[in-house]
């Protein structure tokens, strides 16, 4: 099993991602530059936290016409597992690989914190390892971190299924003070139509080990091992 | 010496004075060009000569058996073990900060970023520490300045781990805004910065110069004045996805054979990067302006000389090596230029392509600032100040006094803060902000590095000498209240102009403060800056405010503990005297609206053995948190430990020293001491340990329940303790109002 990390030159969470999949999961490792169009035998591709280009147009506008999203689109095509953290949400939205914006929390500042999330669907390859409803606890990081759409795209993600994650209380309850940015609909983390290619905001990766805090992330990455192997692309 | 031929004027534009001038005259045997007057006025400046303070740095500390590189480099640099070397340094950024907060707190971060990285070592931590006047006047400072740093560190990938924060009328019209950054390097790759041997290339990379931020360090030098929107272009913008472009083929670089140094452009620009480097090998340089990439047309010699434009570095490079690595800086989408060559004669020659437009020793520019050798005297007012009665009357409600402390913006959660700036990316913070002292794991091993920034200015206004060495003291408390034992230091001294003679004094006591603590405490400094010329016309100058960074290190991070309490049923300790020094307390300005007083004795024996207990019985696994008691006193402490663990305490009656009153016990804020919790079955050994050391041990209660208590003393719930301490930077905190004593 072999995870890909995109690396745009302002990525910054494609350290940690590998240090995850390598250090922790002891997984195999191929770090796929933006220039390139290879993806290196990846079964699963992880577009990491950062600012891919600088982001002061729009984050991930930029990133969206690098020749490395190219491949990526063409894999999510085939049915490959393609994984947004972050900036790399942001990137799937603006590359159209996943349907809605992320535009700037609603309190207009960063915010980095802890946050508690819903699991709303368990049959995603990358939920596989949790249950419906279970709440885990992972970090958020970001300015723009505010899902939107229209009502008629909302409505259309939750007939489908495809809200994954919801921001909660410890209790798994979706209340105002829970959401930290502002996300409609409480919107951590959504799929698309078929289900391989996932986007969220907050940071599995920044908790897969107990001195960081919490190993709920561990549950994601475990879950998208398994679910890579079973792939196969069309 | 001949008579002054300069118009004055144009010697303040570039910050000299005429007998600066008439010095420079005598050592060139000629008048300087105007070019050569704004490179010399650049580097002569206090900012980058340290010409008042360099008498006085000369006593502190610099070095230790595990001292790498002391000052005189671009950052400090310490062993830690396991083949790593911990880079590190402060700096200020004070200036730029008052006139565009935003800008000026981002490119502060820029500039000490580049520091490290210029000693080949990966930044994995920023901390900082601000000062600014009073809420909610100062909020656009405020507000600013924490964007800034947030949106630099944010965007190029460092965690902030670490800060302080401080709010007084002194810093209203010009505030503090020091950046630390910290940086790993395996200790037989550390970079020094010398440009070696004639033949040499000196390639400039990064941004394109710009007219910005000329004579952004002789603005550094003066005190601000009514100008300062004509001051405006002295201050740079900065660009984070460029500098992390920059540090990744930086540190590619640093590892390719050919590549002699890497040296910062910070202030100065290319003049200082070209000399410094050129100065520690004793060497000259040749560089040609016109091959210098421009962002604006039309820039004179004398303009790209002293531009401050950020995110840019000078490598120096074997000749012939030029074309190896050339790909990393197409990987990275940088501009990399031949600007010029290492020359053998000592002297910096520069060129607009084939006219010679300045030529100056660089001995000169770099060591031949004359030392300014001022006269300090104590203000006039300082021994009434000391001598301030500090008798007023108890107040009534302790509960709702602790209240009003909790809700003080200088004692309030930093929160508000700490979650604007993204201090997990790295994945390497294992104690996060909020508590005494961030704790950052060391790949590969156990070890953990502690971080801390630390200073304060009322103390040292009522005593700078006293001032300075709590302020050390209190880094290093912070650093052993996570389990970690002290390193190394890096200062940040900022004070008003050293031209009066009460500032000078006060630059003098603190330099020596923190001489005699570093040395009692056993850590050398190994980097720093000066910032002086901290003065506004509506505020005069600031308090002396000598800021300490500070590193320390666990063997074993798993030994690390926190400072909120960490169980129900376990034991509360202070250890050292219970004390009640109310003078220069936050209780006094806060509830009585008193600025004196005499500061707490610090006894530097006594900090050391408490110090040494703590850190023996963390050690030992004796201890379930351990927190620093500093402003605000013992109870503030207590509550903090409180709100951070989310558990109550319930003490027996707080029994102050005779002839000490209960407030000043409660809120007095004596040094040396800390707040412990332990489970019951360590207390024995605990005792025993604290007598082998010499130090008070007093046990205070339990804890658990939801509220803190003394019996008979005070009761307050933990909600209404976290909605004053929550709110208290807050612009609007949710449950404003109802707090009163």
């Amino acid at each position: 099993m072999r995870f890909g990390v995109v690396v745009f030159p302002g990525t910054w969470s494609d350290r940690d991602c590998g240090h995850v999949v390598q250090d922790v999961l002891g997984a195999e490792l191929v770090y796929l530059w933006h220039k390139d169009r290879d993806l290196g035998g990846a079964d699963c591709v992880i577009l990491p936290g950062g600012f891919s280009y600088g982001d002061y147009l729009r984050a991930g506008a930029i990133a969206r016409f690098s020749p490395v999203m190219e491949s990526v689109a063409a894999f999510a095509e085939r049915g490959g597992l393609v994984w947004g953290i972050c900036n790399g949400f942001q990137v799937l939205c603006e590359a159209g690989l996943l349907p809605g914006a992320l535009v700037r929390n609603a309190c207009l500042e960063f915010r980095c914190e802890w946050t508690h999330l819903r699991c709303e669907r368990e049959t995603t390859p990358f939920t596989r390892g949790l249950a419906a409803g279970q709440v885990i606890r992972v970090p958020i990081s970001h300015g723009e971190g505010n899902y939107t759409a229209d009502p008629a795209t909302l409505d259309a993600l939750e007939r489908r299924g495809q809200v994954v994650f919801r921001y909660c209380d410890e209790r798994g309850e979706t209340t105002a003070g829970a959401n930290p940015n502002g996300s409609q609909r409480s919107i951590a983390g959504i799929v698309s139509e078929r289900g391989n290619v996932l986007g969220m905001m907050p940071h599995p990766e920044r908790c897969a080990e107990a001195e960081l805090g919490g190993t709920d992330g561990l549950l994601l990455f475990r879950s998208a091992m398994e679910a890579a192997a079973a792939v196969t692309l069309a | 010496m001949s008579p002054l031929t300069i118009d004055r004027r144009k010697l303040r534009e570039v910050a000299l004075t005429p007998e600066e001038y008439l010095e420079i005259v005598e050592q060139l045997g000629r008048e300087p060009n105007h070019v050569e007057l704004g490179m010399l006025g650049v580097l002569w400046s206090e900012h980058c000569s340290y010409k008042s303070s360099r008498p006085l740095l000369r006593q502190l500390p610099t070095e230790g058996p595990r001292v790498l590189q002391g000052p005189g480099e671009n950052a400090g640099a310490v062993d830690i073990g396991d083949g790593w070397a911990v880079v590190f340094k402060v700096e200020s950024h004070n200036h730029p900060s008052a006139i565009e907060p935003y800008q000026g707190a981002a490119t502060g971060v820029g500039g000490i970023l580049r520091d490290v990285i210029a000693m080949g070592a990966r930044p994995i931590a920023l901390l900082d520490s601000l000062r600014f006047g009073p809420l909610p006047a100062s909020r656009h400072h405020f507000d600013g300045v924490v964007a800034g740093v947030g949106g630099y560190g944010n965007c190029i990938g460092v965690p902030t781990v670490g800060g302080e924060v401080y709010f007084d009328e002194c810093y209203a019209g010009n505030p503090l805004v020091n950046a630390m950054c910290v940086g790993l390097v395996r200790a037989d790759r550390l970079q020094r910065a010398r440009a070696g041997g004639a033949g040499n290339v000196l390639l400039l990379v990064g941004a394109q110069t710009g007219r910005d931020g000329i004579h952004g360090a002789s603005f550094a030098s003066l005190e601000l004045d009514g100008a300062v929107e004509e001051r405006r272009p002295a201050v740079q913008v900065g660009n984070p996805f460029l500098e992390k472009c920059l540090l990744e083929a930086c540190l590619e670089l640093a590892d390719r054979p050919g590549v002699v140094a890497i040296q910062d452009l910070g202030a100065a620009g290319l003049t200082s990067a070209v000399a410094e480097a050129a100065s520690r090998s004793g060497a000259g340089a040749r560089l040609d302006v016109a091959r210098v990439p421009r962002r604006e047309r039309g820039m004179t010699p004398y303009e790209v000389m002293l531009s401050e434009s950020q995110e840019r570095m000078l490598v120096v490079v074997e000749p012939g090596r030029q074309a190896d690595l050339a790909e990393v800086f197409a990987r990275w989408d940088l501009e990399a230029s031949a600007i010029g060559e290492v020359t053998g004669d000592g002297l910096l020659v520069v060129t607009d392509g084939a006219e010679e437009v300045a030529r100056v020793p660089v001995d000169l520019l770099t060591d031949g600032a004359p030392v300014r050798r001022l006269e300090g005297c104590p203000p006039a007012q300082q021994p009434a100040l000391v001598d301030m009665d500090c008798l007023i009357a108890e107040p009534a409600d302790l509960g709702a006094t602790l209240l009003r402390l909790l809700a003080s913006p200088n004692l309030g959660s930093r929160r508000p803060i700490f979650r604007r700036y993204d201090h997990m990316v790295g994945d390497a913070t294992v104690v996060p902000p909020g508590g005494d002292a961030a704790v950052l794991r060391v790949p590969g091993g156990r070890l953990g590095l502690a971080v801390t920034i630390d200073g304060n200015g009322r103390y040292c206004r009522l005593d700078p000498h006293a001032g300075a060495q709590i302020a050390v003291a209190e880094a290093a408390r912070n650093l052993v209240a996570v389990g970690a034992r002290p390193l190394a230091v890096t200062d940040c001294l900022n004070f008003g102009s050293p031209e009066r003679p009460e500032v000078y004094w006060q630059l003098e006591r603190a330099v020596a403060g923190i001489a005699s603590a570093c040395q009692a405490l056993g850590v050398p400094v190994v980097s720093g800056n000066v910032s002086l010329y901290n003065e506004s016309e509506r505020g005069g100058a600031i308090d002396p405010t000598p800021v300490i960074g500070m590193v320390g290190l666990l063997d074993d991070r798993d030994r690390r503990l926190q400072a909120g309490f960490a169980a129900d049923g376990d034991v509360v300790l202070v250890a050292g005297r219970i004390g009640g020094e109310l003078g220069g307390s936050e209780y006094l300005r806060v509830l009585h609206g008193q600025d004196g007083g005499r500061p707490p004795a610090i006894d530097l024996d006594r900090e050391r053995a408490v110090q040494e207990l703590v850190l023996d019985a963390a050690g030992a696994g004796l201890l379930r948190s351990a927190h620093d008691v500093a402003e605000g006193g013992l109870l503030v402490a207590l509550a903090e430990c409180c709100l951070l663990g989310g558990r109550g305490v319930r003490c027996t009656a707080l029994a102050p020293d005779a002839g000490v009153r209960l407030d000043a016990a409660c809120f007095g804020e004596s040094q040396g001491r800390f707040v412990l919790s332990a489970p019951p079955e360590s207390l024995r050994a605990l005792e025993r340990l604290a007598r082998e050391h010499g130090v008070e041990l007093a046990r205070l209660g339990v804890t658990g329940g939801d509220a803190i208590e003394l019996d008979g003393q005070l009761r307050v719930p933990l909600a209404e303790a976290r909605a004053a301490w929550d709110g208290a930077l807050l612009e609007n905190p949710p449950h404003a109002g109802g707090l009163s004593v």
